[in-house]
C-alpha cells in the first residue's frame, strides 16, 4: 500500500479497499474464507486451501475470491470454510478435507448447490449440539448468535495478512481521529470513561493506568503489548494476533500518543509462530502504509513497534519480569512499586497491557465510551473473551458480555458436556485461579464475583471438568505447574509450592495422612501473604478452591484410599464382572504386565498386585466387561 | 526450570561436538547485528539456537564475547528459558503439550506412550538421534486438545494408540 499522508487518504483507501472487504462481496462474485489459523492448520486446513486456490484457478472461475482468515472460534470443527456471497447469504462447511473441498468447488462453486450434508448444521450430530442443527451458517448458530464480538470482531472474517482489509473495516480510522481531532487527555477521558479494565488479569483500569504514565515528565516512555499468554488453555490472544494483528498495532500507537511514548514493543510467546509472522508482516505494512513511523497521517506524532520473543518462563507475563525480559536478563520480579508505569522498561515510564484490552482500544474511541458502558456490568463494563475447553460439547473462542452467566456459557453456547456427562466444575484463571462447581453455574460472571467465588477472571480460560475428573489431581496438575515455572528468586513460592505439591502427591498416590489438609491450608496462607509477585501469591488458589468446594474427595483419597472419580492410578482397581465375561482372552493380550490369568471356559481374573491400572484390558473388552472402581 | 541446570549433565554421554564451520560466519553475523541494540541477548539466543538447533557451549562463549555480557550471565539466562537447549535434540523434537486443555483430554496418557515406544524419558534424545521428546507449554491449540508437536508441525486431537503409527511413519521416512 501506498504511504498515506493525511486523514483523506486513510478514508479514500477505506473505500477502495471496501468492495473487497468481508461485509460487502460485489455483485455475482462469490467469496471463500479459508480459517488459517494454528488451530486450523493443525486440523488440516492447508490441503483444503491448497484446493480452493487450485480449483478456483483451474476452472477459471473469476468470480471467486479466495482467502484466508484467522480463527472463527468453533475450533473443534475445524477446517472451516464460510462462502459468502452478495446477497448477504453465508455457508459455513465444517471439518473439510481436500476431497471434500473439491466437492463443494463443483457443486457450490460452478453449479450453485449448496452441498448440504458438509454444512455446520449436518456434520454436527452429536445431541448435545442440538441447537446446531438444521443452521447453514455458523453466525445461524446459537454457538455465534449469542455472542457479541469486540476484541474478535475481525478473526475469521477478514485476511490478516492485508493491511487493506482492515482499513476497509474502519482499522486505523480511531489512531486518525485520536491523532488529529483529539488532545492526548481527551483520548485518557474517553478510555477512563469507557471504564475499561486490564483483560491480562488484574483488571486494572486502563485509562488510570495511561494516566499515571502520562503524568510522569521525560521524553522518552515505553508502550508494551503482554502478548505472553501463559496461562495454559487460554488462547485469546493468539487468535487476535493471527487473526487482527492490526488492531493491536493501532491501540498501541493511540496508548502511545495519549502518554507521549514513541516507541512500543510487543512481548509475543515463541510457541506461537505463527503470530509471530503475522505480527511481524502487519508491522512492515503498517510502516510502508505510514500508519507507523514518523509523522503519522500528517499529525507530526510518530510511533514504531518492535516484537520480543518470549523463551518459554510463564513468570514473564508477569509485567515487571517481562521488563526485565525484554532488557535481556532472567526473568525475574522485583518488589512494587514503583510500578511500570513509574519506572518500567529501562527504569522509564511504561503502560504495559495486554492483547484483548488494546483490540478493545479501537472500537471504544470510535463508538465512545457510553456504547461501551452500556454492555457488560457496571463495574465490569464490556464484554470477555473465554477460551472454553476440557470436557465439552463445542470448543473454542466465545465472547460475551461481562455478566453472563457460566451456565450460559456451557450450555446454552457451547452445547454442554458431551457423552451424557456430568458437570463437575470449571477451572478459570489458569494456575492462578480456581474451580467453580455446579452450585454457582448461574453467578454472573465478572472480576469481582468469580474473585468472590475463591476462583479469579484471569486471562480468560475456561476449563470444563466432568465427573472423571479428580480434582485433586487437577489441583496437582497446577502445583506442578507453579513448582515448575516458579523463577526461584523468593523462598515462600520457590520452597512452599514444593512442599504442598509433595503433600498432594501423596495423596493422590493413596498415603494421604490426617493432618495434611490443615498443612496444605497453612502453606497456602504463607505462601499467598509472604510472594514476592503474582505468580506465588496466586500459586495456592487451585488447591484452596477445590479444597473449599471438594473437600469431601480429599477426604476420601486420605481415610478410604478412594478416589471418586476413579482417576487417579494408585486408587484406582480393575475387576472383571464374571457375569459378563466371555472369556475370550483380549485382556490376556492387551495387558502389558501380565497381570490377568485364567482359562478359556472360566471367567478371568486379574491380579492386584501385578495391576498396574492402565486401563488397556477394560479399552479392549468388547463385552464391557471390564470395570473401574 | 530449564532443562539443565547442572553443569554435568551438560556434557555427560555426549561427546563434545565440534562446531559446524559452515555455521560460523552465520553466528558471527547474527552477533554483529545486534550489536548495537539494547537487551540484545535474548534474541541473539534464539537466532543462535536456530541456526544450531541448540546451544553449545563453544556457542554461548562467542555470544558472550561478541556481545560483552559475562558467561554466567549467558549461562543464567540460557538456564533461565526452558526453550533454550543446552542439549542437541533429535532431527524429530516431539513435543507434548502438557497445557490445562490438554490434560484434562489425557495428554499424559499420549506422553506415557511414547515413552515405551520411543525408550527415552521426556528430555531425553534416542541414540540414534531421530527423536527426542519433550514437555512443552500450551500451544495454543486447545480447542483441538490433546495436541503434539513435530519439530513446527501441530498434530492435534491425538490418541494413544495413534503414537505407535506416528513414530513408525517417521521412521520409515527415515529408512529405519
Ligand atoms: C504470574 C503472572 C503471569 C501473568 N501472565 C500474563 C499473561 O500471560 N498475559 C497478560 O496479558 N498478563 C499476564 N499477567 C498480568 C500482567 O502482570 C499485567 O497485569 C498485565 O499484562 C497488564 O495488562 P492489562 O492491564 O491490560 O491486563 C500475569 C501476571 C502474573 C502475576
Ligand atoms: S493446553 Fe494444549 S494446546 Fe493449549
Amino acid at each position: 500500500m501506498k504511504r498515506l499522508q493525511n486523514l483523506a487518504d486513510l478514508q479514500a483507501a477505506a473505500a477502495v479497499t471496501e468492495a473487497a472487504a468481508s461485509v460487502q462481496v460485489p455483485h455475482g462474485r462469490l467469496r471463500v474464507l479459508v480459517g488459517m489459523a494454528t488451530c486450523g492448520i493443525a486440523a488440516g486446513a492447508s490441503p483444503v486451501l491448497d484446493v480452493f486456490r487450485s480449483e478456483v484457478q483451474a476452472r477459471g472461475l473469476g468470480n471467486v475470491q479466495v482467502l484466508s482468515t484467522g480463527c472463527i472460534g468453533a475450533c473443534r470443527l475445524e477446517p472451516m470454510v464460510e462462502i459468502r456471497a452478495a446477497d448477504g447469504s453465508r455457508v459455513t462447511y465444517v471439518k473439510l478435507d481436500a476431497a471434500k473441498a473439491a466437492r463443494i468447488v463443483q457443486e457450490h462453486l460452478v453449479e450453485g448447490r449448496v452441498v448440504d450434508e458438509y454444512t455446520i448444521g449436518k456434520e454436527d450430530h452429536r445431541p448435545q449440539s442440538d441447537h446446531i442443527q438444521q443452521a447453514r451458517s455458523l453466525e445461524a448458530t446459537s454457538f455465534f448468535g449469542r455472542q457479541f464480538r469486540i476484541a474478535l470482531r475481525n478473526c475469521g472474517l477478514i485476511d490478516p495478512e492485508s493491511i487493506g482489509e482492515y482499513i476497509a473495516r474502519d482499522g486505523y480510522a480511531a489512531l486518525g481521529k485520536a491523532l488529529l481531532k483529539m488532545t492526548p487527555v481527551q483520548v485518557i477521558d474517553v478510555i477512563k470513561q469507557s471504564g475499561l479494565r486490564g483483560r491480562g488479569g488484574g483488571g486494572f483500569p486502563t485509562g488510570r493506568k495511561w494516566e499515571f504514565a502520562a503524568a510522569q515528565s521525560g521524553p522518552l516512555k515505553y508502550v508494551i503489548c503482554n502478548a505472553d499468554e501463559g496461562d495454559p488453555g487460554a488462547f485469546m490472544d493468539r487468535s487476535v494476533l493471527e487473526g487482527d494483528p492490526h488492531s493491536v498495532l493501532e491501540a498501541m500507537a493511540i496508548a502511545g500518543y495519549a502518554i507521549g511514548a514513541a516507541q512500543g514493543f510487543i512481548y509475543v510467546r515463541a510457541e506461537y509462530p505463527l503470530a509471530v509472522q503475522r505480527l511481524g508482516l502487519a508491522i512492515r505494512q503498517a510502516r510502508e502504509a505510514g500508519l507507523l513511523g514518523d509523522n503519522i497521517l500528517g499529525s507530526g506524532y510518530g510511533f514504531d513497534v518492535q516484537l520480543r520473543l518470549g523463551a518459554g518462563a510463564f513468570v514473564c507475563g508477569e509485567e515487571i519480569a517481562l521488563i526485565t525480559s525484554i532488557e535481556g536478563q532472567r526473568g525475574e520480579p522485583k518488589p512494587k512499586p514503583p510500578f511500570p508505569a513509574i519506572k518500567g522498561l529501562w527504569q522509564k515510564p511504561t503502560v504495559i497491557n495486554n492483547v484483548e484490552t488494546l483490540a478493545n482500544i479501537p472500537v471504544i474511541l470510535l463508538k465512545g465510551a457510553a456504547w461501551f458502558t452500556a454492555i457488560g456490568t457496571p463495574k465490569s463494563p464490556g464484554t470477555k473473551v473465554f477460551a472454553v475447553g476440557g470436557k465439552i460439547g463445542i470448543t473454542g473462542l466465545v465472547e460475551i458480555p461481562m455478566g453472563t452467566t457460566l451456565r450460559e456459557i456451557i450450555y446454552d453456547i457451547c452445547g454442554g458436556i458431551p457423552g451424557g456427562k456430568r458437570f463437575k466444575a470449571a477451572q478459570t484463571g489458569g494456575p492462578s485461579g480456581g474451580c467453580i462447581p455446579a452450585q454457582h453455574l448461574d453467578t454472573p460472571i465478572d472480576y469481582e464475583s468469580l474473585t468472590a467465588l475463591g476462583s479469579m477472571m484471569g486471562s480468560g480460560g475456561l476449563i470444563v471438568m466432568d465427573e472423571d475428573n479428580c480434582m485433586v489431581d487437577i489441583a496437582k496438575f497446577f502445583l506442578d505447574f507453579t513448582v515448575d515455572e516458579s523463577c526461584g528468586k523468593c523462598p515462600p513460592c520457590r520452597i512452599g509450592t514444593v512442599r504442598m505439591h509433595e503433600i498432594l502427591q501423596r495423596i493422590t498416590a493413596g498415603e494421604g495422612r490426617e493432618g495434611d489438609l490443615e498443612q496444605l491450608e497453612e502453606l497456602a496462607g504463607n505462601i499467598k501473604l509472604a510472594s514476592l509477585c503474582g505468580l506465588g501469591q496466586t500459586a495456592p488458589n487451585p488447591v484452596l478452591s477445590t479444597l473449599r468446594y471438594f473437600r469431601d474427595e480429599y477426604e476420601a483419597h486420605i481415610r478410604d484410599k478412594r478416589c471418586p472419580a476413579a482417576s487417579c492410578r494408585a486408587l484406582v482397581r480393575y475387576e472383571i464382572d464374571p457375569e459378563r465375561c466371555c472369556s475370550c482372552g483380549l485382556c490376556v493380550q492387551s495387558c502389558p504386565v501380565a497381570a490377568i490369568h485364567g482359562s478359556k471356559g472360566k471367567p478371568y481374573l486379574i491380579t492386584r498386585d501385578y495391576c498396574i491400572a492402565c486401563g488397556a484390558c477394560a479399552a479392549k473388552c468388547p463385552f464391557t466387561a471390564i470395570h473401574k472402581h | 526450570m530449564a532443562d539443565s541446570t547442572d553443569m554435568t549433565r551438560v556434557t555427560t554421554g555426549l561427546v563434545p561436538e565440534p562446531l559446524d564451520p559452515a555455521l560460523e560466519a552465520q553466528l558471527a553475523e547474527i552477533i554483529d547485528s545486534h550489536r548495537a541494540m539494547p537487551g540484545a541477548l535474548i534474541p541473539v539466543l534464539h537466532e543462535a539456537q536456530e541456526l544450531y538447533g541448540y546451544l553449545p557451549m563453544p556457542v554461548l562463549e562467542r555470544i558472550s564475547a561478541g556481545l560483552k555480557v559475562p558467561m554466567t550471565e549467558v549461562y543464567g539466562v540460557v538456564t533461565f528459558y526452558s526453550r533454550f537447549s543446552l542439549q542437541p535434540k533429535g532431527k524429530y523434537r516431539i513435543q507434548v503439550c502438557m497445557g490445562t486443555a490438554c490434560y484434562v483430554k489425557g495428554a499424559e496418557a499420549l506422553l506415557d506412550r511414547l515413552r515405551e515406544v520411543l525408550h527415552i524419558d521426556p528430555g531425553q534424545m534416542t541414540t540414534d538421534r531421530l527423536f527426542s521428546l519433550d514437555q512443552c507449554r500450551c500451544i495454543g491449540a486447545c480447542g483441538l486438545a490433546p495436541a503434539l508437536i513435530v519439530n513446527t508441525e501441530v498434530h492435534a486431537k491425538m490418541e494413544t494408540t495413534q503414537m505407535d503409527s506416528l513414530i513408525a511413519e517417521l521412521r520409515a521416512k527415515e529408512g529405519r
